[in-house]
């Protein structure tokens, strides 16, 4: 066959440029472990929230106005006057939540299967460095609407530089560039907020990829594919990213914008969580609201800043608080990756993290009470033990011994066939046959529903449950 | 072990409780905005008894009559004050400066009213209205202490004035009405009801279309994830 004129300059620019070789290197020979589970959606989904927030930024960009008086009522004009503004500013706003929902999902995989482990520390540290720069990011987008828990919320964040000895007053001088949160902030912060920062993330996600892609992706299994290759040179566990994971992450990004739409038509302010009340009356700096709270994926830190009764050391917890994250490669010292083969101590502790982490983002968002102190003091140390004890208690695991191969993972097929199998004796178990005298109705004739609840199956069903949980931490 | 537990689960129950119980009690409002006709009478009683001091300078008169369904020169003859523009936005005819005088503050424009305070605090703080001889304007409110707004509906709603009684729970604050005014109970309700249904379609004129879009949209991408997921199943199918 003749080449067509449109090969040709296709070749033209394939012989001067490796798309192919980039194509191949990345998707198509790129070999990722073949029982990726639910918890491995969160890394294409961030990167998809990651281009949903550039795209919006740059659309709203064009029409909001980084100046103190005109800034409120520019993002007003959006949501009236600009066709589509309204959509296009809730998949901004809704966007900044779901990117955190989405990065705290996939961090908790990363602690939940060792993904941090030898040889992934820079990609851990990578993460962590995108992580620190996505709050900068979120930081700084909250000012822009120019609301009051924009401007008071800002206030108090960049106060607490001010609570650094000796240099504090000048450095937050410094960052606001006026003695108040006034018009210099703003516009500083809009360049970091749409230029400076968005770049660093873009570079970040870039070196975070590379860096995946040398050493190759973590499982659940938390054992290395490379260790057993077939005669070709390929993971035997292993399956080309493209087309597998391509079209499986399809799924998932339709069932993420499922949610992602549900909220952005139905519940934009998410209950006052992702668009905060107090932050549709303009900034006013002779008023400070009665309670300043952060938006929600903040609240933890904050409540570890609360709790502190110094400024200037809340300020370090809080600081420190994230800065453990960064060693976590190096705190834990078990050699088992995975959480499916590690000790009881371990599956604990993390329990108590998460719930430490759950506890003080709840009471983040609360105004400070005796009783909310206590608590948000006893999770603090809870969270800081995670980490700081780690060195001691992962030392002492039992782990389990570690598979040769990939454990299959079961498809959603699998699992609801063999959910289908069990109804049966499970509503067999909690209810019980009455007595044929006590039925006259022929509507109640049917086996179904002429049944009755059985209490002694019931607490036996939640014994057994409870038990299963309980071994399943040993 | 346990009693720590137990401690810990009491302190945090406590810690919801503490902050559930400061919250005021508020009435409930009834919003239905697809409801064109009480939007249209809530238009009117905004401009006839709110723009006087207040603006709602996010929305313009033909916005009002494209949402509502309602003809522009009807909106220009029965709702806008007049010599208005169609084009026009909500704007107050009182002067800033004035205001401050004489209330001590500027009046704050109510576009955005109703998503930072919520239907049913204004339902609630437009009829909690009671004499209080102590007070500059001679009244008072019982969700917002000390406001600086006068009552602008007491013709209607007549004057209220509170009374302590004794019930199981302690004692309790209630507004009686010692002076009925132009307006039955029920016939203030409705009212007070149409103008905060207003103040929410003023606070995002576009909730409506969105709701209605936001059908498609989901539709859309339900099929979108039967199709996605019968593609993945069809390439999985050779992974064991």
């Amino acid at each position: 066959m003749k080449p067509s004129r449109l090969n040709e300059c296709g070749n033209w620019v394939l012989e001067r440029f490796p798309v192919t070789k980039f194509w191949n290197d990345h998707m198509a020979h790129y070999y990722a472990p073949k029982n990726f589970n639910f918890w491995y959606f969160f890394g294409s989904l961030a990167l998809l929230v990651l281009v949903n927030q550039i795209l919006t930024g740059i659309l709203l960009t064009m029409n909001y106005k980084p100046d103190a008086k005109l800034a409120f009522d520019s993002v007003e004009y959006i949501m009236r006057d600009v066709p589509w503004g309204w959509l296009v500013r809730y998949m901004h706003s809704t966007g900044a939540s779901a990117f955190f929902i989405v990065i705290y999902l996939h961090m908790f995989r990363g602690i939940m299967y060792g993904s941090f482990k030898h040889p992934r520390e820079l990609i851990w540290i990578f993460g962590m460095l995108l992580f620190v720069a996505l709050m900068a990011e979120a930081f700084m987008g909250y000012l822009l609407p120019w609301g009051q828990m924009s401007y008071w919320g800002a206030q108090v964040i960049i106060s607490l530089f001010s609570a650094i000895p000796v240099i504090g007053d000048d450095l937050s001088l410094w960052i606001r560039g006026d003695y108040v949160i006034a018009d210099a902030t703003l516009n500083r912060f809009f360049a970091f907020h749409v230029i400076a920062v968005p770049l660093v993330l873009v570079m970040l996600v870039f070196m975070h990829i590379v860096a995946l892609h040398e050493v190759g992706s973590n499982n659940p299994d938390g054992i290395e594919i490379k260790e057993s290759k077939d005669p070709w040179g390929h993971p035997v566990d292993g399956i080309p990213f493209h087309p597998y994971y391509t079209v499986k992450d399809i799924v998932g990004v339709a069932v993420f914008l499922l949610f992602f739409a549900t909220v952005i038509f139905y519940m934009p302010e998410m209950g006052g969580y992702f668009l905060e009340h107090a932050n549709f009356i303009p900034a006013d700096p002779m008023k400070t609201p009665e309670h300043i709270a952060p938006v929600w994926y903040f609240t933890p830190f904050y409540s570890i800043l609360r709790a502190i009764p110094d400024k200037f050391a809340g300020v370090i917890a809080m600081g420190g608080s994230i800065v453990v994250l960064f060693l976590l490669p190096w705190l834990d010292r078990c050699k088992v990756k995975s959480i499916r083969y590690r000790g009881g101590i371990f599956k604990k502790a993390l329990f108590l993290f998460v719930l430490s982490f759950v506890v003080l983002g709840y009471l983040g968002t609360q105004p400070v009470t005796p009783v909310a102190t206590v608590v948000a003091r006893l999770f603090t140390t809870v969270y800081f033990g995670f980490f700081l004890l780690m060195p001691l208690y992962t030392r002492w695991e039992k782990t389990k011994p570690l598979p040769k191969k990939l454990t299959p993972a079961h498809s959603l097929e699998e699992q609801l066939h063999s959910l289908e199998e069990q109804l049966p004796a499970f509503i067999e178990e909690i209810t019980t046959k009455p007595h044929h005298s006590e039925i006259g109705d022929s509507a109640f004739k049917s086996s179904f529903f002429s049944r009755r609840p059985n209490p002694e199956g019931m607490a036996h069903v939640i014994t057994r449950l409870a038990q299963k949980v309980k071994g399943s931490l040993d | 072990m346990k009693n720590l537990l137990l401690t810990f689960l009491l302190l945090l129950t406590m810690s919801f409780g503490v902050v559930a119980s400061e919250e005021i009690e508020l009435q409930e409002a009834d919003i239905d905005l697809s409801d064109s006709a009480s939007l249209q009478r809530g238009a009117q009683h905004f401009v006839t008894y709110c723009l006087g001091c207040h603006s709602a300078k996010h929305i313009r008169y033909l916005r009002i009559a494209v949402d509502l369904g309602v003809d522009q020169k009807k909106v220009l003859q029965e709702i806008a004050p007049e010599g208005a523009s169609i084009y026009d936005q909500l704007h107050s005819a009182m002067n800033k400066h004035d205001a401050e005088k004489w209330f001590g503050t500027q009046p704050p424009d109510l576009s955005l009213i109703a998503r930072s305070r919520g239907a049913d605090w204004l339902y609630s703080y437009l009829k909690g209205y009671y004499l209080d001889p102590k007070s500059p304007t001679g009244v008072n409110n019982t969700i917002f202490a000390d406001t600086a707004m006068p009552n602008p509906l007491w013709q209607l709603q007549g004057e209220q004035v509170t009374e302590i009684r004794k019930t199981i729970y302690g004692e309790q604050t209630e507004l009686v009405l010692q002076e009925p005014g132009t307006l039955s109970e029920e016939e203030f309700d409705v009212f007070v009801n149409d103008l905060v249904g207003f103040l929410v379609y003023v606070g995002e004129p576009v909730q409506l279309e969105r709701e209605r879009i936001g059908k498609y949209v989901l539709l859309f991408l339900g099929l979108f994830l039967v199709i996605a997921y019968l593609l993945k199943k069809e390439y999985w199918q050779d992974v064991h």
